[in-house]
């Protein structure tokens, strides 16, 4: 599991170009961020920061390598936006004053969870938008198969059961 | 009725179809900046090319011009350096750069050997202010009109199709 996500990690930051030619260039900045061990970025990690940043940076998009948060990122930006959260904890600044801060600077994108608003309106109403619609698909396409199961059933049936019927009393046998 | 139940699978087919196609003519690194028709952020930093020498955007009042985010270990910067080389040289609009996490002697040496367009660098060593202008992705570009007012991000290199459809329309009307 650890090598699997080591793995896709490889795979992001090979296609960084950004992490790519740092990499080349200070591969001593590269390998002391190799893991997000608090302990390697700040010299005297303390707890109660950290775990605010953790929890922060979770919620955070790296634009870098997109698909990552800013607490797993391993690109140059993501050290630098996990140390300027870091400060603002510091600076004594609330979580909303430090997500609206990333926010100004990497608009809405930047949130795992975006605000509902008039641009990102289809993206929180559309699945629900698209269930009702399949909803009334399915309920409709049912009821119009009962509608029209129900009448011809009854034709054939009351004919059928004539027949029947006369086919039983031939052999003698009643209902 | 066997009709409209071929239809409608039809009809979502082909709507999903124009969604995928439109999708994937889209770059998922393009995101929509929030500065555009913002103020550009202020701030101070030593010039590249003289420490003593200090830039503000603030000196570009009255002007349109291009702020560039460079760097020596910036690979696709080479891409869109002989552009900006080409429009420096035809005296366009000043073109600043802003040289992002780099060492000053090797921002120095590549722009020695791959010629200068710039007027000058500002030199974000640490790249702060690459952060106050939610820089992503090297090199990135900005025009920026005359009140100072960001009005269009280029993401990545510049292109030659960038420059005639957008950059160069974009600053001739900013200029008037």
């Amino acid at each position: 599991m650890v090598s699997l996500a080591r793995i896709l990690t490889r795979i992001c930051l090979s296609l960084c170009p950004l992490w790519f030619s740092v990499s080349s260039v200070f591969p001593a900045l590269v390998f002391s961020t190799e893991a997000f061990g608090q302990a390697e970025e700040v010299a005297r990690p303390d707890p109660g920061v950290e775990a605010r940043l953790k929890a922060l940076a979770e919620e955070l998009r790296c634009l870098v390598c997109q698909n990552q948060t800013i607490a797993d990122s391993h690109a140059p930006l993501a050290l630098d936006l996990r140390n300027q959260i870091r400060t603002q904890i510091a600076q004594g600044r609330s979580d909303d004053q430090i997500r609206d801060y990333m926010v100004q600077r990497y608009g809405d994108f930047v949130l795992y969870r975006p605000p509902f608003k008039a641009t990102t309106a289809i993206l929180w109403a559309g699945p629900f938008v698209l269930i009702a619609i399949g909803l009334g698909i399915f309920l409709v396409m049912v009821r119009r198969k009962r509608a029209g199961a129900e009448t011809p059933r009854e034709e054939v049936s009351a004919k059928r059961r004539d027949e029947l019927e006369k086919l039983l009393a031939d052999r003698g046998e009643t209902r | 009725m066997k009709a409209l139940g071929f239809a409608i699978p039809l009809a979502i087919f082909v709507a999903l179809a124009i969604f995928f196609a439109v999708g994937l003519t889209r770059d998922p690194r393009e995101v929509p900046s929030p500065f555009i028709d913002k103020p550009a952020p202020s701030f101070k930093l030593e010039q590249l090319h003289e420490a003593s020498r200090a830039f503000a955007p603030e000196d570009m009042k009255g002007k349109v011009w291009l702020l560039n985010v460079w760097a020596s270990w910036c690979v696709s910067c080479r891409v869109e350096h002989p552009l900006l080389v080409e429009m420096s040289k035809k005296n366009v609009v000043p073109i600043v750069g802003l040289n992002y996490k780099d060492r000053r002697e090797d921002g120095v040496a590549w722009l020695t050997k791959f010629g200068n367009p710039y007027s000058l660098s500002a030199y974000d060593v640490d790249g702060r202010v690459g952060i106050d202008y939610g820089v992503y992705g090297v090199p990135e570009t900005f025009v920026i009109d005359k009140m100072g007012v960001i009005r269009y991000k280029q993401i990545g290199p510049i292109t030659q199709e960038a420059l005639d459809a957008t950059i160069l329309p974009l600053i001739k009307k900013l200029s008037a």
